[in-house]
């Protein structure tokens, strides 16, 4: 950052000490900030880090269930048995058969949730950009419709669980409206798209707001430009509101679809505990935890933590979402990284010295 | 859009028929078409969000015998299901009590612990931010269920090192919430407090004030619109949690609202008793659409603040 400065005024500028480290403006704001944050990251540390290390090692442990041969009672305490509990979902499987034949049952839940989140996501990143869509659009109304927008987010999640157990009840109103009769809360196929149904009913608008708000920071005269230079509605849509409201999108979607994989209340409430065809990960974790089977919950819990941890880097990486949005942190990395760039192509032309170069950037 | 009402700069030099030819176009069929489309489009949006939750407010109507009736209104209207709701056997109002201490309780823990950390990180500068705003954004990524099980395990005294039984206790359903509610919190709060110039800090610093004075003196007050929507937005988060409130509270004079919601065996026999159930669903629910409504604005502001960026 200080290279151009540095080459330009070489000659007046005088030397740089090693020891410039110290910002005027942050002076003695860290010990005030170290005081303010402390607390917050205290109550973090005792609700969410020790009980993470603590799933850690319950993982790696077992609890005796079986009777011991020898003397016919179940032993007391629990044991260290390694990776056996995240092993036995191959070599020990506990096969059920759910939509998607028969196998393990954690493989079973495994595939619930991929698919949930999958078709979930798509579906409400769809029906929310095209709510965001007419809402950007509309002139008059539109307090009315953000104030209906926010009521399936504000009903809590079981309660919509019921009342979409009602309506998807073999004689209730969505087999008239299909005008057959599907038992859609029997542990099928059709409780898969019941709660898939459900779901993005609660969670598109919310996508929609948030990318209505993305959408609403784009300059009207971007698109006056595109129309005086030919370009169509689509166009438009693919070429300017598309890319300008990526950012907003992304965060928003990725939010969304951790949410979904970690999906317990919806299918709990609506299909029932112990349904296969709707099981997710945390759903089945917490059965075994209620067996006081801690060891394989632990163990699946953290499979669920990992997977969704994954999912998370690809986004960042892939997507390129920009989930913290500080711009203090985001200079810092820009920092660094150019500080490295110039560091590597320092040492690739170390032969070449820098000073040569007169006067700035001309030979670069 | 609608260029209609703009008057060209050079308005001279077009004569009156130039300016209805140019206006013209965009009061034509395509111009009513795309507004018919609009209308249409927000009216789905309105239809799509409100009806299932209108055909909630509709069962809960109908007669307790009627539960599974489908006509689209009520027919008699009738109130029974309420009073049934609050029959002794289901523990309802107390689960309402339940769920008010919970929610309110959390949302003051966090408030009290969330405003002085989301200052530290809207404003002040530190080497650990970026890490501290990561760990904070994990911890609302998280799974639930991993952390449920240890602190179930602690909570029931499994461990030697922590001999408590702290099951049926509000302590139980209030700290892990805040593992949730706490990130949620300083999410916001810092969102909010960003937003607000940092001219006027530093107007009030170079008037003699230290940070923290400015703080109390200056951005707390400015801020309190934004501490009031992290506060129902945190309230409301709170209130319609499940999985702890299953997990902890599982006496029924320990349930909260929702959870006491997912156990309703209500007072009319075998059949599932919909119209009871749902007219417990609408009263856990009405509350919350209520302040929503009257403070959608900010609540919007709040939940875009905090989730674009």
């Amino acid at each position: 950052m200080s290279q151009g400065v540095a080459t330009t005024l070489a000659g007046i500028t005088p030397p740089i000490t090693e020891k410039r480290k110290k910002n005027l403006l942050s002076d003695g704001q860290g010990t005030l900030a170290a005081i303010l944050i402390s607390p917050t990251m205290l109550v973090i540390l005792f609700v969410v880090g020790i009980p993470i290390l603590l799933s850690l090692r319950e993982s790696v442990y077992l609890k005796a269930t079986a009777v011991d041969p020898t003397t016919g009672l179940i032993p007391e305490g629990e044991s260290f048995v390694g990776l056996a509990n995240f092993t036995d979902i191959f070599n020990n499987p506990q096969t059920v058969s759910g939509v998607w034949g028969h196998m393990d049952r954690l493989v079973n839940s495994f595939w619930n949730v991929t698919f949930f989140t999958v078709v979930c996501v798509g579906l409400e990143t769809i029906l929310g950009v095209a709510m965001a869509l007419i809402m950007a659009r509309a002139f008059r109304g539109k307090g009315f419709v953000r104030a209906a927008i926010l009521i399936p987010w504000a009903i809590p999640t079981l309660a919509s669980a019921r009342m979409w157990g009602l309506i998807f009840d073999s004689n209730g109103v969505m087999n008239i409206i299909v005008g057959q009769k599907i038992l859609w809360l029997a542990d099928n196929v059709y409780s898969q798209w019941a709660v898939i149904v459900a779901d993005v009913w609660k969670t598109a608008p919310f996508i929609g707001l948030l990318t209505l708000a993305g959408l609403q920071t784009i300059p009207t005269d971007v698109y006056e430009a595109a129309r005086v230079d030919g370009a169509n509605a689509w166009q438009q849509f693919t070429r300017i509101t598309l890319p300008m409201v990526k950012p907003a999108l992304v965060v928003a979607v990725l939010f969304r679809t951790l949410d979904t994989m970690r999906m317990f209340d919806l299918p709990w409430g609506m299909i029932g505990p112990g349904k296969y065809s709707v099981e997710t990960i945390s759903m089945f974790a917490y059965v075994e935890n209620n067996q006081l089977r801690y060891g394989s919950a632990a163990a699946y819990s953290l499979l669920l933590f990992a997977y969704i941890v994954i999912v998370a880097f690809l986004f960042v990486r892939l997507l390129g979402a920009d989930v913290i949005g500080d711009e203090e942190s985001r200079a810092i990395t820009a920092q660094r990284k150019k500080q490295k760039e110039l560091a590597k192509a320092a040492r690739g032309r170390a032969p070449l010295a820098k000073s040569t170069i007169s006067s700035g950037e001309a030979q670069a | 859009m609608s260029t209609a009402t703009a008057t060209p700069p050079a308005a001279s030099r077009v004569t009156a028929e130039e300016l209805a030819v140019l206006n013209k176009p965009s009061r034509g069929g395509k111009y009513w078409a795309s507004q018919i489309a609009i209308v249409a489009g927000m009216a789905f949006i309105v239809l799509y969000c409100i009806a299932p939750f209108y055909w909630m407010i509709v069962s809960s109507l109908r007669l307790p015998t009627e539960g599974r009736e489908t006509s689209f209104w009520p027919d008699p209207v009738s109130f029974e299901n309420y009073p049934a709701v609050f029959l002794p056997e289901n523990g309802f109002g107390r689960a309402l009590l339940n769920s008010v201490i919970v929610s309110l309780t959390t949302t003051l823990l966090t408030l009290l612990l969330g405003i002085l950390g989301a200052y530290a990180l809207a404003r002040l500068r530190f080497w650990a931010k970026g890490l501290v705003l990561s760990i904070i954004i994990a911890c609302s990524m998280f799974p639930g269920i991993t952390l449920l099980i240890p602190l179930f395990k602690m909570f029931t005294g499994a461990y030697s090192w922590m001999p408590i039984n702290w099951m049926n206790t509000y302590q139980a359903l209030i700290i892990p919430s805040l593992s949730f509610g706490l990130p949620l919190c300083v999410w916001n709060l810092t969102a909010f407090f960003r937003q607000l110039p940092v001219e006027l800090e530093q107007a009030a610093m170079v008037d003699g004030c230290s940070p923290g004075q400015a703080f109390r003196k200056i951005i707390l007050p400015l801020a309190a619109p934004g501490v009031f929507t992290t506060a129902i937005i945190t309230f409301i988060a709170v209130w319609n949690e499940f999985m702890i409130a299953l997990t902890f509270g599982t006496q029924q004079s320990m349930y909260t609202a929702v959870v006491s919601l997912s156990k309703f065996t209500g007072a009319y026999g075998y059949d599932t008793p919909w119209g009871t159930i749902m007219a417990a669903g609408v009263l856990i629910t009405v509350p919350l659409i209520i302040g929503v409504l009257i403070f959608q604005r900010r609540i919007v502001a709040g939940l875009t603040a905090g989730g674009v960026k």
